[in-house]
Parts: C-alpha cells; structure tokens; sequence
C-alpha cells in the first residue's frame, strides 16, 4: 500500500492507509472475477474509434503568451514556474 | 415570469428568433432562477455582463449551465476539487465554444463528483447536491449539478460529460432527458480529463428535441482533440412518430441483474409502448456485458492515475508543503489537495499499471473491453437498438453507499458497458416508481443504446417513445 502511494505521489495517513486496504481488497476481489477468463487470442482494446495517424500540416500557430500560462501558478518568478529544490538539503 | 421559464429550449430558442420574446428578459429571467439555487447544483454564476448582441444561431439568447469539469475562460473551473480552487482556465473548451457560437450564453458552472468520480454527487468537495424530487436523496453523479439544476427549474438545459454513466444515471435519477453521444462526436479539448478513452460530452435537457439541439450545436471535428471525428450528415429536429420497422434488443441476461422492481415495472411498461408504436423487441446476447463493471474499474482509474499526475503544485491549482523539498511539496499538495474518492481511484489505477500487475488486471481489462464491443457489434447485426433500464433503482437516500465505494460502483452496471464500446445512449424519463425502501415516488430511467454515430436514429426513436409515454411528472417544489 505505502509503495503504491509513493508511486502515486500521495502521502496517506495511518487511518487512510487502513480505510484504503479495505476498501480496495473489497474492490480488487470484484475486479478479480476478469482475471480467470479465457481471453487467450483476444486483441485489447485501448481505443475504440478506428484512427490512425491523425495529421496535421506542420505550421506554426499563436499560443498562450508567458504571463498568460503563468497566471495561475503558485509560484511564478521570472517568467518561469518556481519549485522548490529536490534536493532536501539544498 | 413562469411562463417563459417553462418553454422548452426549442421553443425559447424559436420565440427569441422571431423577436415574440427578448434574449436579455429570457435570460435575466433564469439568471434569477439560477441565483435561487437551493439545492447545491451550482459552483459559479456568470458574473460578467452578457452579451445579448450576437447571439444569432440555433441556440439564440438560451443559457446553459455548464459542468465545473469544462475550461471556461475567465470563470472559475474546479472539476470539483480543492486542489483546482481558485483556478481560472486561459481558455474555453470547444464544446461550449460551440454552443457560443449557436448563440447560447453559460448561466453558471454546476457542481459535480471531484474530477467526475462518483454516482451521487457526494464526493464533490463543495457539497453534495440535493435531488430535487427529495431532497433527502443524491441527484446521481458525476453530473448531478446539471441534472439537477435542470430538473429543479435552474436552468433550461445543461451540459455534462459521461466516462462510465455520469450523464445517463443523473438524468434518469432526475427525470429529464440526459444523451452520452459516440465516443469521438463532440471534442474533448478543454474537458478535464478523467479516463480519456472513455470522457464524452453531451446535454441535459427536458426533452429529446432539446437533446438533438444541443448536439448539433457542438458535434464536429476539432483540430485540437484528434480524436474527436463529428457526426456525418449533422444533427436534425427529430420528427418521427412511431417504430414501425425498427427492432429493440432486450439483453437476456438483464432478468439476473438486481434492479428494483419499480424500476422493472416502469421498464417493462416501456417495452409495451414500443410494441404498441410498431417496435419489435428481440432478445439479444451481451454475455460479457457483466464484466463490464471490472473492467470499467481497472480502465478507468488506470487512465485517471495517470491523467491526475499533472496536478503537483507547480502550474496552476494550489501548492502545500512548499517549504519542504520537491518530492515533498508535490505528496502534501496532492494530499491535501484530493479527496477520499480519488485517492482511491489514483491508488486503484497506480497498482493496476504497475510492475507485475499490469498484464493481470489493465490488460486483461482491455481484451474485456474488446469482448464488450464485439457483443454490442453481434447485437446490432439483429437490433437496431439495445434497451435497459438505466440504473438499478431510483434515487437512493444521502450516504446510503457512501460507506461501501464497491455498492457505489455497482449501481452503473446497466451504463458502462455502452461506455467501454464508445457507442451512443440515452437516457429518458419514462415513468415513477416507489424507493424500495418506501416514499415517494421518484423518476425511472430508461436507455437506448445505438450503434456508434447513429444519434440521428437514436434521437428519432427517442423522440417518438417520449411522445407516447409523456412523462411530465415534476418535482413537488421546495419541502425543506
């Protein structure tokens, strides 16, 4: 549970933590009931509308101006998107 | 001022085009209506003057509320999350670009299940919104503000978006005409995304005519949603007046499924109208529809864990923990920032994909979802149409399912599998039964699935059983 947390970014308190392998064990359980069939063979289907190689001419066109893109930032700073360092130290 | 709230759209929409009635009394008029919202179903009410020039087209001077999960510029937009709070979009979404562009105007933003996860509206983080037939009982969900809010008399149609029945059981669960179009007939840019291979757009309005309006206006290709392909021929005004000739497949296995036997009976009331207007039912074989729902859930979250990595605190939306490092910064804000429901679905679909995993359950979920498409394909070489009934029961009370997601899950078990075959639904009100519990009585849905891009057919069916079995039940008003 806590690997999977870490994988989705998301830190899960104790009660979460609990609560969450419940309600996904009762879940997965149902889910389960897929994994037994036979589907040897079968193509899977991530799209259902038959296209392919959607294309459009290569031209450049107007996009969202710098103050417009960093208006709902946290952080903006010099026309960029500030974070905080991944080092913890730093 | 009832008088002008009771026309249709397609009325409205006439009466405004010929000068009987003024775009700007007709729209202050719901905008009025809107502001008396006791019921939850909106997030946001325009604020800004509306233009009442250049609102020539199909959809002249008619407002429409529009689902918090659709980019509209200027106006607030949180899909119904703490983490989107005070977010405003630099740009609108095509469908309600389009709908502009027919001279309709948005009323307000409506709330919804965060991020569209849910089928009560309970796991909005601004509220749930009240039913308003009870308002004791959930509207249904994701698209619950919309449902109500045209239910309820606060607006005259709506727009929602359906991934796995989020337009079709709010809709049935309201009374009114709810429409989830062909995966692919109306753009996806500007719709925040919850399950991409799934997310569509489509109205709520109080009748088909008004339902094939709607879609005519925003139906189309759009280069900035690549798979977005439009309706061939467009969409017209249904007009016909029986079924003569046309075949209703009723799935063989629907005696197993557990519905409530209001709901059967209203059903089965349907299927005698459609005799009676010359339909033929056949039963038709969907034997891996009832994976659907395990499928659904595998899917759906998987596309949604990743689609929802991209709020981090960093581009829009709110930042916690900033004064840790990055990892830090980004684990407080998401947090913080979702619900229980979406933290359940991230993790859901973070172990479906990851290492070990993914072959069991998202592969094999795909090949499910192949089976799916492949029965619907087999049923419509018999039927021109597939029926159910559109949810298991009526309304059900507030935190009734709360406390078991997987119950929550069930009750989309007759919309999901037209859902993971991409192909058109509908949902009409088609009559009131009794809760099982006991109390008043509530709508009844009823769905009609077609084969993909045949809306037109669909809207004409619809059309005619509507006229035959002329539900005009409304809710009872305000009962505290």
């Amino acid at each position: 549970m806590l690997h999977v947390a870490r994988l989705a970014r998301l830190k899960l308190t104790e009660d979460e933590v609990e609560t969450m392998t419940g309600d996904l064990s009762g879940i997965l359980e149902h889910v389960d009931r897929i994994s037994n069939l036979d589907l040897e063979g079968v193509e899977p289907t991530s799209h259902v509308v038959a296209l392919e190689n959607v294309w459009r001419a290569d031209e450049p066109r107007p996009s969202l101006p710098p103050e417009v893109a960093l208006a709902s930032a946290p952080e903006p700073q010099d026309g960029a998107f500030r974070v905080p360092s991944p080092q913890a130290d730093a | 001022m009832a008088g002008i709230l009771e026309l249709t759209v397609a009325e409205a929409a006439a009466q405004i085009a010929a000068t009987e009635l003024s775009a700007e009394e007709y729209f202050d008029a719901w905008r009025e209506a809107a502001a008396g919202d006791d019921l939850n179903a909106y997030l946001f009410h325009v604020e800004h003057p509306v233009d009442h020039q250049a609102m020539d087209g199909p959809l002249g001077g008619i407002p429409v509320a529009v689902k918090d999960i659709f980019c509209t510029e200027g106006t607030p937009t949180t899909a119904g999350s703490r983490i989107l709070e005070g977010y405003r979009p630099p740009y609108t979404a095509t469908a309600v670009r389009r709908l502009d562009a027919a001279g309709a105007r948005v009323l307000g933003k409506t709330n919804m299940d965060e991020f569209a996860m849910g089928s009560s509206n309970e796991n909005s983080a601004y509220g749930p919104v009240l039913n308003p037939w009870d308002r004791g009982r959930v509207p249904g969900g994701s698209s619950g503000g919309s449902a109500a809010a045209v239910a309820g008399g606060l607006a005259p149609c709506a727009i929602g978006t359906d991934t796995g029945g989020s337009i079709r059981q709010p809709a049935s669960l309201c009374g009114i005409v709810g429409l989830k179009p062909t995966y692919g007939a109306i753009s996806r840019y500007g719709m925040i995304a919850f399950a991409s291979s799934l997310d569509q757009c489509g109205p709520f309005t109080r009748d088909v005519t008004d339902a094939a309006l709607l879609l005519a206006a925003m139906e189309g290709r759009d280069p900035c949603d690549s798979t977005s392909v439009g309706i061939e021929g467009g969409i017209l005004a249904p007009s016909r007046e029986d079924l003569g000739g046309l075949r209703f497949g009723v799935p063989s296995d629907l005696a197993g499924a557990g519905f409530d036997a209001g709901v059967r009976e209203v059903f089965e009331a349907t299927l005698k109208w459609i005799e009676d207007l010359g339909g033929e039912l056949a039963e038709v074989a969907l034997p891996s529809a009832e994976h659907g729902i395990s499928a659904y859930y595998v899917i759906a979250p998987a596309e949604a864990s990743s689609n929802l990595a991209r709020y981090d605190g960093v581009r829009y939306g709110v930042r916690a923990g900033g004064d840790g490092d990055l990892l830090q910064m980004y684990e407080t804000t998401r947090s913080q920032g979702f619900g229980t429901e979406v933290k359940r679905r991230i993790m859901l679909g973070t172990y479906a994909l990851s290492s070990g995993y993914y072959d069991a359950y998202y592969g094999q979920a795909q090949k499910v979802r192949t089976r799916i498409a492949e029965d619907f394909k087999a049923a419509f070489e018999k039927v021109d149409f597939v029926v159910t009934p559109t949810s298991p029961s009526v309304a059900f009370e507030l935190g009734e399912k709360t406390a078991d997601p997987l119950s929550m899950y069930l009750n989309d078990f007759f919309t999901v599998p037209m859902s993971l075959a991409g192909i058109p639904a509908i949902s009409i009100p088609a009559g009131l039964a009794e809760p099982e519990g006991g109390g008043r009585q509530l709508p009844v849905g009823f769905q009609i699935a077609a084969p993909a891009f045949a809306e037109q057919k669909l809207l004409e069916a619809s059309y005619a059983l509507e006229q035959a079995i002329g539900f005009d039940a409304k809710p009872v008003g305000s009962d505290g």
